[in-house]
């Protein structure tokens, strides 16, 4: 016979507030385990969407990002003659030669620095990149010392509003648009005409050239080719690799960030839970006993205990799920050690994390409570109801 | 006396649910004690500047570089004693995970800027007079088995190609909070051969460091210098070490905000599981405490009691944590060395864990002593478990 299960769940409404701590203690430490997941997923989704698949980046040998790149004109030529390169309309090829620099800048309501990528486009990169559209103003005028700012960077950057002037290398720059490039990392970025940019950063060669696939599957063949080429000394990646690759050491230093304080932290929230299941054990000892005189199986408390802790874990679970859901409205932006620069993600939840925490918070509870259960479960009936 | 040995017997009467408090307790202060180290770590290159050096880089950003010729017009202003220069070189010691800091310098008024780099005379004149040498702290070299005479290849991720150097010094640093893992060649070696292969890179510095006769005075030796160099070509941004380096951490600050709340946040976990102990404890002694209330003890006695148990569990396990956090943190740095090149226990950190136990000890005791003061003695006798 089953002892009921809402035998376990008014025993835990009955020490309320042993209860709430304990649950607490389990909500924080779910809420913390979720909140991590949440910004390593955001910070990878960012980066990942930000590629396409069916376009190539081609930077420099050996280096790591497009800052430190540099493609001679010479060489970009070279590239924009392969025939892979797609052609798009009236016959022009779908590339751009980008030239990509750092520019330092202060954040709106602080004189804090911070170091934002702005980047040299041409005709071709728009249209390259579906997930980029005009939010508010106008496209600059080619040739002109115009720039188009990223939303996140508009927000945070002071002279980077619509109408705003930024000065750099000489000459003064005007924000006449404002992109929306969803959650990608283009979001975090100025645009400006590569041709102006490179200008007035005195600079002979582009930064990375890209282009999308006429055929996307041609790439490996593509990379081959390229990289064996004695013309060149470049390398090439489809640019959803090449983002994915940029969030490699942030995301795995907040994965370790965050595996090591849940393990912590959830240490000390199981010894909680432990404590209130071997105190109410310790309490209901006669009860117990009763229940097994009433004719209650072992397998029955030991049951019974289980869900009781089990029931405590899910509690904390959801209600450290709960908060941690709000983190969605908040947007979180720091210096990518890769790229240097300042990057804008927000915490992402979803489905897989919200199952990871829930399982997470049952193990917790399951683990502070096996050893009381087993404890209750093998009392003898005779022991059990002398102590009361 | 007698009272302590009171604290410590009612303790222990439940020596399992103690036991775990104890080491609640123990690994909340642990991981306290190792975020607080950590975020130190963080600031390690601001608290190691000099008020004495100066930072002068391209107004734009840190990426554009500064032409070579501007060091003769620095020298000129007031104030300035000593001109260095150098770049961020970014080498890759064969594969990328093997990261370590490396620098293009100008050896001379480098060695004289950082004395904290200590460098034996004879390692000091041999890395001085060959081109191809380089300095490397004692750090990197142990971990990649350096000795002076080896010969070390770095990939240029910045300066393609594959740089040869000869390790001619290992430095060590003066106290500990200099960072030993970086590694620096000369200057005029990265110049010639960028002549050769990119000629328009040469002649171009990442940026200067520059030695001030008072440090009052750096403001005015800032503003004197980018004022020289004001609407042209290559703008200057000068600030003291201090300030430079402090860019980098605002830089990641969200990260590190987010560190220092878990430290606390863990303070607050460990706050409930205690509370939770003291509260089941003293619920399980309402009667008790009548009676102690009967016998005619008051209610300062009672309380003194509670809270000296809570304070008594949680000191324990603070004392235990604060004890294993200086092994902890060794082992820490010999395993993630290459990310924080300075990470050590400061004597702040284990005050502020003190305090922590201290605060969770009283925290717990509040509620339970509220109740168990305030409780009629025929209700406590009354009451059952």
């Amino acid at each position: 016979m089953r002892v009921p299960v809402s035998y376990s769940f008014r025993n835990l409404w009955t020490r309320r507030l042993t209860t709430i701590l304990t649950a607490a203690g389990m909500a924080l430490v779910v809420f913390v385990f979720a909140a991590i997941l949440m910004l390593a997923e955001g910070l990878q989704k960012t980066l990942v969407d930000t590629g396409s698949w069916d376009n190539v980046v081609l930077i420099r040998k050996g280096s790591q990002s497009e800052v430190q790149s540099g493609i001679e004109r010479l060489q970009a030529s070279v590239i924009e003659t392969q025939p892979e390169v797609a052609v798009g309309e009236g016959g022009r090829r779908v590339l751009a030669k980008e030239v990509v620099v750092l520019i330092s800048l202060a954040k709106r309501g602080t004189d804090k620095p911070s170091n934002v990528i702005i980047r040299g486009i041409n005709d071709q990169s728009l249209a390259m990149r579906p997930q980029v559209r005009l939010a508010e103003g106008r496209l600059p005028r080619p040739g002109s010392a115009e720039i188009l700012a990223g939303r996140s960077v508009a927000k945070r950057f002071a002279g980077t509003g619509i109408g705003e002037t930024l000065r750099f290398g000489m000459r003064d720059w005007t924000v006449v648009g404002i992109f929306d490039a969803g959650s990608t990392g283009f979001s975090s970025e100025i645009w400006g005409d590569a041709d102006q940019l490179m200008q007035t950063f005195r600079r002979q060669a582009y930064s990375s050239v890209i282009f999308k696939l006429s055929d996307p599957s041609a790439f490996d063949a593509f990379k081959a080719r390229v990289e064996a080429d004695p013309r060149l000394t470049v390398e090439a990646k489809r640019e959803s690799r090449f983002y994915a690759d940029q969030s490699e050491v942030m995301a795995k230093f907040l994965r370790i960030l965050g595996v090591s304080l849940t393990i912590i932290f959830s240490l000390g929230a199981v010894i909680g839970a432990m404590i209130t299941m071997y105190a109410a054990v310790a309490n209901r000892t006669a009860e117990i006993g009763t229940l097994r005189a009433l004719g209650f199986q072992r397998r029955s408390i030991l049951a019974a205990f289980l869900m009781e802790a089990l029931l405590l874990g899910l509690i904390g679970g959801a209600a450290g799920l709960f908060f941690a859901s709000f983190l969605q409205l908040l947007t979180i932006s720091t210096l990518n050690v890769q790229t240097f620069s300042e990057l804008a993600f927000s915490f992402t939840l979803t489905v897989g994390i919200v199952w990871q925490a829930l399982a997470f918070s049952l193990v917790m509870g399951f683990v502070g409570g096996v050893l009381p259960a087993l404890r209750a479960s093998r009392m003898k009936i005779v022991d059990a109801l002398r102590t009361g | 006396m007698r009272i302590l040995k009171l604290f410590f017997r009612n303790a222990f009467r439940h020596k399992l649910r103690t036991g775990l408090t104890i080491l609640g307790i123990t690994i909340a202060i642990l991981a306290f004690g190792m975020l607080r180290t950590l975020v130190n770590a963080w600031y390690a290159g601001v608290e190691a500047s000099s008020a004495n050096r100066l930072v002068i880089r391209n107004a734009i950003s840190l990426v554009f570089p500064l032409p070579l010729a501007y060091k003769d017009r620095i020298r000129q202003v007031e104030g300035v004693t000593l001109v260095s220069w150098g770049n961020w070189f970014g080498g890759v010691y064969i594969e990328e995970k093997n990261f370590f800091p490396n620098f293009a310098v100008e050896p001379r008024s480098f060695l004289a800027l950082y004395p904290e780099y200590l460098l034996p005379d004879m390692q000091r004149s041999s890395f001085l007079s060959d081109r191809k040498g380089a300095v490397a702290g004692k750090k990197i070299a142990d971990r990649f088995g350096w000795k002076v005479g080896d010969t070390v290849t770095l990939k240029g991720t910045i300066f393609p190609g594959n740089w040869e150097f000869t390790i001619r010094g290992i430095y060590r640093g003066k106290d500990r909070s200099v960072d030993e893992t970086q590694f620096f060649f000369h200057w005029e070696y990265l110049d010639e051969t960028v002549r050769k292969t990119a000629p328009r890179r040469a002649g171009q510095v990442g940026y200067y460091i520059i030695g001030i006769a008072n440090p009052n005075l750096a403001g005015e030796v800032s503003a004197a210098i980018d004022a020289a160099f004001k609407n042209s070509l290559a703008e200057t941004l000068t600030e003291t070490e201090k300030a430079f380096q402090m860019s980098f951490v605002s830089m990641t600050e969200a990260i590190l905000i987010a560190i220092q709340l878990v430290s606390i946040v863990i303070i607050v976990i460990i706050m409930a599981v205690v509370a939770n102990t003291m509260a089941m404890t003293a619920r399980e002694r309402i009667g008790e405490y009548a009676v102690f209330k009967t016998l005619g003890f008051g209610g300062r006695f009672i309380a003194g009691l509670i809270f000296g148990e809570s304070l008594f569990i949680s000191l324990l396990g603070t004392a235990i944590g604060i004890g294993l956090t200086f092994p902890v943190a060794a082992a820490f740095h010999d395993y993630l060395g290459t990310y924080f090149p300075i990470f050590f226990v400061e004597k702040e950190t284990v005050l502020m864990g003190v305090a922590a136990g201290i605060l969770v000890g009283v925290v717990a005791a509040l509620f339970p002593t509220w109740r168990a003061v305030r409780i009629r003695i025929a209700d406590g006798l009354r009451r059952i478990g």
